[in-house]
């Protein structure tokens, strides 16, 4: 039998949840695209500790997970798909962005919301066929900027996360969109409530400065 | 909340919740009605009055001789920030249920008035020694856990000695409100890392506990030790949002390294 085949295995026989958590982490360390199905198995189990090594795990397996995930979702166990929708946000494939549109402002776990909000904001762009990345682009941006009205702290603080990204993607490819970011950021600047979200926002101007000053400095010299 | 507690609270008004806190022959909705106040903050004279005739109750009694109302009225008035509670809720410091210490001491630190902290001193008379478990009960002669934490809170620093012992404390629980509260009242290192070492150790709802007591007071070398704990994120960021916060706040809200590195921690988390 194969080392991966074993490690599967001792996940199967798991009878503890700290065995469980101790079997997944073993299994997730291998990266090995044999361990999708287990691992994707895994997020159903209702074990916290277990489910975030399985997503970590998937994480790192990368773009062969999210078809195998796309297709296998269990619509009916809230728990898991709330796990999945993680994985899709941490691996950023394409082929989760409506998934990812509708958990970021529409899933009524707010750790669900947070972790879409992050994801959105790191797409990898390049996947999707050139003529659906601006329209695509144009979605994220809208579905972002509702999300900093969200009710909880740590999805509005997620969005902002998410913007900073998006605006980074932006710059090169539809630059006229960037306004309303900043527009929306300023707004928060003064409205907002919390101060973490607010120091948040005055970081990532602050990068974008630096990054702005960088492109002038270089062109000086 | 249970469907049918979700429903009496639709249902019921301040009017009704001060009727039914008032009347003497439901026990339950009494009992109820006090909760309610305080849930949903009804801070108006003739609730806070009603309250602290409840704080005087002697018909709710529970099989073991405690005084339920009593308890729920404690913990109600706290939420409502009514000064006027505090000397009732000083004199509850003294009563023979354990719970209504207990709920006391809590609302004093919500109510944030130092008239109490000599009342609460005294709870810690005998010191360690004293603070053993009471044979055939879950908790200890005295409500420690809520008194450390309260003093702390109110920045008591003239019990700083008598708290300090408390850290050696054989329960965990209590050992670490007076590491909490000793940090609060030196900002010495020490007891932030005290803190720390429990987020190592093996039981979770411990390691949740410090990572609430180190967001609430603000221990800003504690943020790769919270990243890190096997918790959940959601407690973990709140935890993180409390050390930027209190980093914000001594640097006059201008953006330091430190609160970079947390706000990093927090990006990783989400």
């Amino acid at each position: 039998m194969s080392d991966i085949q074993l490690l599967i295995d001792a996940v199967n026989k798991a009878d503890s949840a700290d065995l469980l958590l101790e079997t997944v982490e073993d299994l997730a360390e291998t990266k090995d695209r044999a361990a999708i199905p287990t691992l994707v198995e895994v997020l159903g189990f209702n074990n916290p500790g277990a489910s975030v090594a399985a997503v970590d795990g998937l994480i790192q397996i990368g773009d062969p997970v999210v078809p195998y995930l796309l297709s296998n979702l269990d619509d009916y166990n809230y728990g898991a798909r709330a796990w999945a929708t993680r994985v899709f946000a941490g691996i950023g494939d394409p082929d989760a962005l409506d998934l990812l549109l509708k958990a970021a402002v529409t899933d009524f776990s707010q750790s669900v919301r947070r972790a879409a909000a992050k994801g959105l904001g790191s797409i990898k762009w390049f996947k999707l066929p050139p003529e659906q990345i601006i329209s695509a682009q144009q979605k994220v941006l809208k579905t972002l900027l509702l999300a900093t009205e969200d009710g909880e702290w740590v999805v509005r603080y997620a969005a902002v996360v998410g913007l900073e990204a998006l605006a980074n993607t932006l710059a090169t490819s539809q630059p006229e969109l960037l306004s309303a970011i900043e527009v929306r950021f300023q707004e928060l600047i003064d409205s907002e409530t919390e101060v973490a979200i607010v120091a948040r926002i005055k970081y990532c101007l602050r990068q974008s400065q630096e990054m702005s000053d960088d492109v002038i400095n270089c062109s000086n010299s | 909340m249970k469907d049918e507690e979700r429903n009496e609270a639709e249902q019921l008004t301040v009017e009704q919740a001060i009727i039914n806190l008032r009347q003497k022959e439901d026990l339950g909705a009494r009992y109820y009605a006090a909760w309610w106040l305080g849930k949903f903050r009804v801070k108006e004279p003739e609730a806070i009055s009603t309250l602290l005739m409840a704080l005087e109750d002697e018909q709710d009694r529970a099989p073991d001789g405690g005084y339920p109302l009593r308890r729920n009225a404690a913990r109600a008035l706290g939420k409502l920030g009514d000064k006027s509670a505090v000397e009732p809720l000083i004199r509850c410091l003294e009563f023979p249920d354990f719970y209504v210490r207990e709920a006391a001491a809590q609302a004093l630190e919500m109510l944030g008035d130092q008239r109490c902290i000599a009342a609460l001193m005294k709870l810690l008379d005998g010191g360690v020694a004293a603070a053993t478990r009471v044979p055939g009960k879950p908790h200890l002669v005295q409500p420690y856990e809520a008194v450390i934490e309260a003093l702390g809170t109110l920045d008591a620093t003239e019990a700083i000695t008598i708290i300090e012992p408390f850290t050696e404390h054989p329960t965990e629980k209590v050992k670490y409100a007076a590491a909490r509260a000793m940090y609060q009242l030196t900002s010495s290192d020490k007891y932030g890392d005290l803190l720390v070492r429990a987020l190592e150790g093996d039981d979770l709802q411990l390691r949740r506990s410090a990572l609430m007591d180190l967001g609430a007071v603000g221990y800003v070398k504690a943020g790769n030790a919270i990243a890190e704990t096997l918790a959940e994120n959601s407690m973990k960021l709140i935890a993180l949002k409390g050390l930027l916060e209190t980093e914000l706040q001594t640097k006059g809200q201008k953006i330091s390294q430190d609160s970079i590195n947390i706000m990093n921690l927090m990006d990783s988390l989400l």
